[in-house]
């Protein structure tokens, strides 16, 4: 009797010295598996990071997402330009259609009145009272397989090596057959016109100028882009200078990706490659390199 | 009589003018097209006009080119009004052009052979260099002035040069219908229809247009020949029209019977829309219905088959219109009407009156350079 109550005892403590070794040891992992997960330049030496967010997983061992793509563009940026491929994906889920990426953008390509490049369509699913709305960000598709590439009569729009689709603002004539062309009424035309017309004077920010496909493009009556067809560039005059599209950097719910296609290991690729990935209007054959997750 | 013409047409043309100075000056500040709707009267007029062009060519064909000598007398006729609404049309697309002074663009860097645009151009030139040609050798051949073998000589390269117009023709003019008919993205101009209802439209509203002037105008009312050609035209612009109808027919059934909304959309917009009457009232009643009627029934009278044509004649920009317009104001995805707000994002569209002002001026011009060229060259009263 005595004997198995001592027998008992034993094997108490021995199961407990084991469990108790186990769980020290399982901690000791963890600790160690985090600590080599977790980012290090995020935290003072020697505090463990805790996985707090998305934007954590997401923004690798940078302080945020953001400047983690910010630095993938600045490394794709020493790539020969045609082994650069300029993709972006937007959340939808994440989107709540603020539009300040669509007044980012305006103010960041001081585009006329009518002239938007990224507008945000809100569409609402569902019947009352089982509704909800669906915020559906519209930049340029900057397809593989442009539709209103190959439609121009005098070719002065073309994809660019780095994928983008780009407008020779000296070239185009205006004829407009690129905007009936666009299966996404990404393209729209400048009609030479100012927000403060009408008013006693118009205003001298209305006339600086715009920095894109690298030029300088001045507002002056008559004179390129007025008379054009516009669309978004994706920015291409930031990613020159190793900045993210203004879209991006502006959205405060963190809805856009940017990045380099090419590149496996940049964001961009983590995110798209899933299977809450859909493209706008698959049906047409366009390709487009903005993807949207849902 | 006269001088009401002449003072309705000087007034028509410096309204116009006014309008020409405004796009000159101000660019499209003045339209009403946007970025959604984007093309506007001045396309639709351009379709119009290039299509009486091909279509007044096509009859003058049949003169030059199958020696019908029936029409024998309208051969210069056709020629200078195919001459006459080319410019006009040319003029309409110029006007239409965002940056109009870089046209030049289109001959020096055409981006061939992809864009169906650059093709239609450079068709379209090639067939104004023929119709010029053509024209200048017809009149020289008439002018009494060439004899024995070389006015055979001259006669035998004006067939020639018909002939190749003829082929010519058909290629720019299904070429039109080919710019609208290869936008994917648009379901309404994207169908294999497109380009033979081009077509046959231009055959229609060009005879129409010859047909209208040739009873008006000509100044040889009494003789047998003019009822004959009248009956005759007649004739050929009933059939055209019938079997335009059955294309129009072929094409609204198809897409509507069974079809997808999205696909449709532009074709319902076009019945019921906003616009319903430009196609009810306007195309049906006055250019189909009403022109069919007498032409069953007044063949024989040629005062009621030129107004039968005439009608015809005017109500076809409203069939081109039906073209342009109905295809744009549907949006591509929805929620783009709501997604941003300006009047140039706006999915309806009413000409501007600078607008019509300029397609006003387009059509006094053609009214003056035919009225010239009829003054001086004597086509409604050829003196053999």
């Amino acid at each position: 009797m005595e004997n198995k109550k001592k027998n008992k005892e034993e094997n108490r403590r021995k199961f407990l010295k084991s469990t108790g070794t186990l769980a020290l040891g399982g901690l000791a992992l963890s600790a160690f598996i985090s600590e080599s997960l977790v980012a290090k330049p995020k935290s003072a030496p020697g505090k463990v990071m805790e996985f707090t967010s998305v934007e954590d997983l997401l923004s690798g061992p940078y302080e945020s997402a953001k400047l983690r793509m910010q630095d993938e563009v600045r490394r794709s940026l020493k790539k020969p330009i045609e082994k650069r491929k300029w993709g972006m994906a937007i959340d939808i889920r994440k989107c709540i259609g603020c539009n300040a990426c669509t007044v980012a953008c305006i103010a960041e390509n001081v585009l006329p009145p009518g002239v938007v490049y990224r507008p945000v369509i809100k569409k609402e699913v569902g019947s009352y009272p089982n509704v909800s709305l669906i915020n559906l960000p519209r930049p340029c598709m900057q397809c593989e397989d442009p539709p209103c590439v190959p439609v121009c009569p005098v070719g002065a729009t073309f994809i660019r090596k780095d994928g983008i689709i780009e407008i020779n603002y000296d070239h185009c004539i205006g004829c407009r057959y690129c905007l009936t062309a666009c299966p996404y009424g990404a393209r729209v035309f400048d009609f030479g016109e100012y927000y403060t017309d009408n008013t006693p004077q118009v205003m001298a920010y209305e006339s600086r100028p715009s920095f894109e496909y690298g030029k300088k493009w001045p507002r002056k009556k008559g004179d390129s882009p007025i008379g054009n067809a516009r669309k978004c560039t994706f920015c291409e005059h930031r990613l020159a200078d190793g900045l993210l599209p203004q879209c991006v950097t502006t959205c405060i719910g963190g809805a856009n990706y940017f990045g380099d296609l090419n590149e496996p290991d940049h964001l961009i690729n983590k995110v798209i490659n899933r299977d809450n990935v859909t493209i706008l209007k698959e049906e047409e054959g366009t390709s487009p390199k903005v993807f949207y997750l849902r | 009589m006269k001088k009401v013409f002449y003072v309705l047409w000087a007034v028509a043309f410096l309204f116009g003018a006014f309008g020409v100075y405004q796009k000159l000056a101000y660019g499209d500040l003045f339209v009403n097209f946007g970025s959604r709707v984007v093309w506007g009267l001045w396309v639709a007029m351009y379709i119009y006009f290039i299509g009486l062009s091909a279509g007044a060519f096509l009859l003058s064909s049949l003169v030059y080119v199958f020696k019908m000598k029936i029409f024998e007398k309208l051969g210069k006729l056709a020629l200078i009004t195919a001459l006459i609404t080319l410019i006009c049309a040319l003029l309409s697309i110029w006007f239409d052009l965002g940056h109009q002074w870089r046209f030049f663009e289109v001959f020096t860097t055409p981006n061939l052979p992809s864009s169906m645009m650059a093709w239609m151009i450079w068709l379209y030139t090639a067939y104004f260099l023929l119709l010029l040609g053509e024209t200048l050798l017809a009149f020289r051949i008439d002018s009494g002035k060439l004899t024995g073998a070389k006015l055979v000589r001259k006669q035998r390269t004006l067939q020639i040069l018909a002939s190749v117009g003829i082929p010519l023709a058909i290629a720019f003019h299904g070429g039109v219908g080919a710019l609208f008919g290869v936008v994917a993205s648009n379901p309404i101009w994207h169908s294999a229809l497109t380009p033979i209802y081009f077509l046959v439209g231009a055959i229609l509203s060009g005879c129409a247009l010859l047909t209208m002037i040739f009873v008006f105008l000509w100044k040889d009312k009494t003789s047998e020949d003019y009822r004959q050609i009248s009956f005759l035209l007649g004739r050929i612009v009933l059939v055209t029209l019938l079997f335009d109808l059955l294309l129009e027919w072929s094409e609204l059934s198809i897409s509507m019977w069974l079809g997808s909304s999205t696909h449709t959309l532009g074709f319902k917009e076009m019945l019921y829309g906003h616009y319903w009457y430009v196609f009810w009232i306007i195309h049906i009643l006055l250019g189909v219905i009403v022109p069919v009627v007498i032409f069953l029934v007044k063949s024989r009278k040629p005062y009621w088959v030129g107004l039968a044509s005439l009608l015809v004649v005017f109500t076809f920009l409203g069939v081109r219109l039906n073209i342009v317009i109905p295809g744009l104001v549907t949006p591509k995805i929805a929620g783009m009407a709501s997604a941003f707000f300006s009047k140039r994002l706006l999915y309806s569209y009413t000409p501007s009156s600078q607008e019509w002002l300029v397609g006003l001026f387009i059509v006094a011009l053609g009214i003056a350079l035919f009225y010239i060229g009829d003054k001086y060259l004597k086509l409604t009263n050829p003196h053999n």
